[in-house]
């Protein structure tokens, strides 16, 4: 009973920092420039079938990585100036739809460059074997590798936010964009860097989960409405708060599907429910 | 063989609107619809199924029971919601003879529906469902595959006859978990073991962390599983992964290794499984057949070929009887009911339900090749039970 | 939010006689494909009430669509005239319960609400034995009250719906008429003035909430009666953002705009099917050239039937 429970709390963890991982990037994008992203799910997928391409192509997981990141920031830099800017003002009803309308768009540009298939992604040949972690069940060194790369990325990104100018910027910009242009700071392009930084998160997220969980149509669902539920429990804007909220719903639902799996769904769902009712700013934001 | 691009059946789609169902001559060709999913996940499998059912008219020269056959190819993807409508396309719109679907089994049930309503005959190249079979059997619905209890019972006798007295299920939280769970409970019982859990995993999931960290605290022996596609490919991955196979070995209904060993790599070797086809069936009727699958697809048979391919030998055995008729309802289901299907998997006959009783092989996941090692239950029946047809 | 003048109340009705008008010369299918694409308007209606009337644009719709449909499922389909009110009375009722916690929220924050408990009633027929789990199932049809062969089966359901959802565009029009429905369309212009006027401003928002709520379960209930299949997805969020993209397709500044914009989505997904092997796609870019372009709305084109405000 013990063993099952902390081996249960160590998926928890795991999987939470892996949902952070996705959700930042769309707390920033919507904390600072107040847009709807439904279609944050199929970046993840789309990193996540970068990385199947990559590690195809050259063996090596490693290297589909800072491709992620890259892509990733290029592909939301392009977004934003083609699309999201023109956005930015119109009414919620509308980015719901067109980020809808990207969702379909970006499953049949996958259908048609990837097929339809699942496909398996095999893990790194360094990391794969198994750490021994209580009474017969053992963890893929695998899933620590991402664990700890996840708790760096954490780090490194609470650093930006706090720590540097470009953070401050960033911060301004969730408040008060006018601020922004009167402290010398061009709102355009620091919409700009949010969102490619948003979009790189989402597909690094993926590409690091693809050898957990396979690379196939859809794979961004779950991750959508839950990535949503931390923004919103989180608070908007707060990558701190999407840290902790991260794990929470990540244990949640992972206790969840071990004890009550036909109430986890609801259960996490619910706490979104109560969040919005009880403070509405977010449960771990400073306001 | 008579292939309709969509562009032909647009222009005769719009001859026919309108005018309701025109009367079949007996001289006019017969026209199957091909509902399976040619997109999505189970786009594979929908190709190797249609794949297999025009090879075995090909080698008729396109004709079964002297009738030149069409084919309508109408992707169902994997969609339940968009089951009635697709349905009804077929039936209604290209005014189809004959059905052939699917593989999801929410899909197959509006087939099925469909099948009883408007009397004309279904054969169902993969969906196990028991209820096709069972409760909502008709005298117009025909399987070519199998019934979910079937390969899982197999799996069950074979665990208890090599001495295992408690196992686990693990699978996913539908239709086909919950009743090839039941065949796996069953082929224990009966072989004087104990199915003690059943764990679920809310479909599709794929994070099976939470469902792998319960199962040393169990006090199993062995873990059966049912997962297909990407779901068995994680699977195995993971439970190897989590180092559980040292000391509770898995194995489960063919579907966990059928197709994706190569994905699956080191995980899978030395699985055993239970399924009514396998790598190294030596029959005169396996080699053959492998060898024009290979020459017309330039892809290897698997059970989803094979089952394509025994559906049409079905439907050819209908309509070879009725003398190209599929309206002749009643005899047209006789001569498929009294039919030894000479088939890749073994030769089989129908059960009063209208299942194969099938041999169910126990195999061993071996160097990329799932290789029959053994027998796991011999001419196996689904039970049928709550079928009202004569017999059944 | 406009109601269509005269001139655009009679095209109506014609568009509606042509339909009635149907089982005359119409082929089992197409009749079937009409069914469908009334039983969408009537969801989409519903949501009107609550995005171009009151202007609370919600993703829990969907939710109390299936639950309407469930209903039909969970009572055994005992005759229609028990089913229909108890479809509205299950749908009623849960939006009478999620109504004051969602409306406390505005915004993005209702919209996150609405979300929230529209994909809890998903997961309470997904995950659950309660909806007959993930892949749906096939129900028994509710009697009418008098025996319809499977030959007659596509006409009569055609004319049930286009009545109902006749009725049902009457009663919102009158509705919109009435002091309670400029009140709602108040609120969605201005809600500070309508509060500084007096109004209860939260107390009508539960009004539209709640009626919303049981004209989406009406439409499930038909939904479910027509196709005598339910499955978890009539419940998903997928299906919310549907409807509203029906109400942007069609208008959203009009009472009939979610009607046009349903037969619009289904006649522009019947055409996908039909000419191209990627019907999704061609949904997709649809669905980008709407919201980019499309501002008014199908209903926006016609200028002559904008009723002097």
């Amino acid at each position: 009973m013990l063993t099952g429970l902390i081996a249960q709390l160590l998926n928890g963890v795991q999987y939470g920092l892996l949902l952070f991982l996705i959700s930042s990037g769309l707390t920033l994008i919507f904390g600072v420039m107040g847009v709807i992203n439904l279609a944050h799910g199929s970046l993840f997928m789309i990193g996540a079938y970068l990385a199947f391409g990559v590690a195809s192509l050259t063996g090596s997981l490693w290297l589909a990585l800072p491709v992620a990141v890259l892509g990733g920031a290029v592909f939301g830099a392009v977004l934003e100036r083609l699309l999201f800017r023109r956005f930015r003002t119109r009414a919620h009803l509308d980015q719901v739809l067109l980020t809808f309308a990207l969702i379909l768009l970006f499953e049949e540009g996958r259908s048609t460059l990837a097929g339809n298939q699942f496909h398996s992604v095999p893990v790194p040949g360094v990391l794969d074997f198994s750490v021994p972690v209580i009474g017969g069940f053992g963890y893929s060194a695998y899933r620590l590798a991402v664990l700890v790369i996840c708790l760096i990325v954490a780090a490194g990104l609470v650093w930006l936010i706090e720590r540097t100018r470009v953070g401050s910027a960033i911060r301004a910009a969730a408040e008060n964009t006018e601020m922004l242009n009167l402290l010398g700071f061009d709102a355009g392009r620091v919409h700009t860097m949010v969102f490619a930084g948003g979009t790189a998160l989402a597909m690094l997220a993926g590409a690091l989960a693809a050898p957990l969980q396979s690379v196939y149509p859809g794979m961004g669902d779950g991750f959508l409405i839950l990535s949503f539920i931390v923004v919103v429990i989180g608070g908007l804007g707060s990558v701190a708060g999407a840290f902790w909220a991260a794990l929470l719903v990540g244990l949640i639902d992972t206790l969840g599907k071990a004890y009550l799996p036909q109430a986890a769904g609801i259960a996490v769902c619910a706490m979104m429910a109560v969040v919005l009712l009880w403070r509405p700013t977010g449960l771990f934001s400073r306001t | 063989m008579h292939h309709v691009s969509r562009r032909a059946m647009l222009a005769g789609a719009a001859l026919t609107a309108g005018l309701g169902r025109p009367a079949v001559a007996q001289g006019a060709p017969l026209k199957v619809g091909m509902m399976l999913p040619f997109s999505g996940t189970y786009a594979a499998l929908g190709e190797n199924i249609a794949a297999g059912f025009e090879l075995l008219i090909a080698e008729n020269d396109g004709k079964l029971g002297g009738r030149a056959v069409t084919l309508i190819r109408l992707d169902d993807e994997s969609d339940p919601a968009k089951a009635p409508a697709n349905v009804n396309r077929l039936t209604e719109r290209d005014n189809v003879d004959v059905l052939l679907g699917t593989v999801h089994s929410g899909v197959v049930m509006a087939l099925v529906q469909a099948a009883r309503e408007k009397e004309i005959p279904l054969f169902i190249p993969n969906a196990g469902n028991v209820a096709a079979t069972r409760d909502l059997c008709s005298p117009h619905v025909f399987r070519s595959s199998f019934s979910n209890w079937q390969p899982a019972y197999g799996m069950g006798r074979a665990l208890a006859a090599r001495g295992v007295k408690k196992a686990a299920w693990v699978t996913w939280d539908y239709a086909a978990g919950k009743e090839s769970g039941e065949g796996f409970r069953d082929g224990l019982r009966d072989g004087g073991a104990e199915m003690t859990h059943l764990l679920t995993v809310p479909f599709p999931e794929t994070n099976f962390q939470p469902v792998l960290a319960q199962i040393s605290g169990l006090g199993v022996e062995a873990v059966g599983s049912f997962f297909a596609g990407g779901g068995a490919i994680q699977f195995v991955k993971d439970y190897a992964a989590s180092g559980l196979r040292a000391t509770i070995p898995l194995c489960g209904s063919g579907f966990l290794t059928e197709g994706v060993l190569k994905p699956q790599g080191a995980a899978a070797e030395g699985i055993q499984t239970a399924l009514h086809y396998g790598d190294g069936l030596d029959n005169a009727k396996n080699v053959a057949f492998r060898t024009a699958f290979k020459a017309k697809t330039t892809r290897d048979a698997d059970v989803y070929a094979v089952q394509g391919y025994d559906a049409g030998q079905m439907l050819a055995a209908g309509l070879t009887a009725t003398k190209g008729d599929a309206a002749a309802a009643m005899a047209f289901a006789a001569a498929i009911r009294a039919a030894r299907i000479d088939s890749p998997r073994g030769a089989f006959t129908l059960s009063a339900s209208h299942n194969p009783i099938q041999t169910i092989w126990l195999r061993e996941a071996r160097d990329g090749q799932n290789k029959v090692i053994g027998i796991a239950a011999k001419d196996l029946a689904d039970p049928g039970t709550g079928c009202k047809m004569a017999g059944a | 939010m406009i109601v269509a003048s005269r001139p655009g109340q009679c095209v109506l009705g014609a568009a509606a006689l042509g339909i009635a008008s149907m089982p005359l010369w119409a082929s089992a299918w197409h009749m079937q494909l009409v069914s469908t694409a009334l039983v969408a308007a009537l969801f989409a209606l519903s949501l009107q009430v609550l995005v171009g009337a009151t202007g609370l644009v919600s993703l829990a719709q969907a939710g109390l669509f299936g639950l309407g449909a469930y209903t039909v499922h969970l009572l055994g389909s005992p005759p229609v005239w028990i089913t229909l009110p108890a479809a509205m009375l299950a749908a009623g009722v849960a939006a009478l319960l999620i109504g004051p916690l969602a409306l406390r929220t505005k915004g993005f924050f209702f919209l996150m609400t609405t979300l929230a408990f529209g994909q809890m009633l998903f997961f309470a027929f997904h995950d659950t034995p309660l909806g007959g789990g993930t892949d749906g199932l096939f129900i028994v049809r509710p009697s009418l009250g008098f025996s319809v062969s499977r030959a007659e089966r596509p006409a009569v359901f055609l004319l049930l719906n286009l009545s109902v959802l006749a009725i049902v565009y009457g009663g919102l029009c009158w509705l919109m008429s009435t002091m309670l429905g400029h009140a709602l369309q108040g609120i969605r212009s201005n809600e500070n003035r309508m509060a500084a006027l007096g109004h209860n401003v939260q107390r009508l928002k539960l009004i539209a909430f709640v009626l919303a709520g049981a004209l989406a379960g009406l439409a499930g209930h038909m939904s479910a009666l027509t196709d005598a299949f339910v499955s978890p997805d009539l419940l998903g969020w997928h299906r919310s953002a549907e409807a509203l993209l029906m109400i942007l397709l069609g208008g959203i500044g009009a009472l009939h705009g979610p009607i046009l914009g349903a037969f619009a989505l289904v006649a522009i997904q019947e055409a996908g099917s039909l000419l191209s092997d990627r019907p999704r796609l061609v949904e997709g870019v649809v669905f980008l050239a709407a919201v980019l372009f499309l501002r008014q709305g199908i209903a926006g084109w016609r200028l002559p039937w904008r009723a002097r405000p």
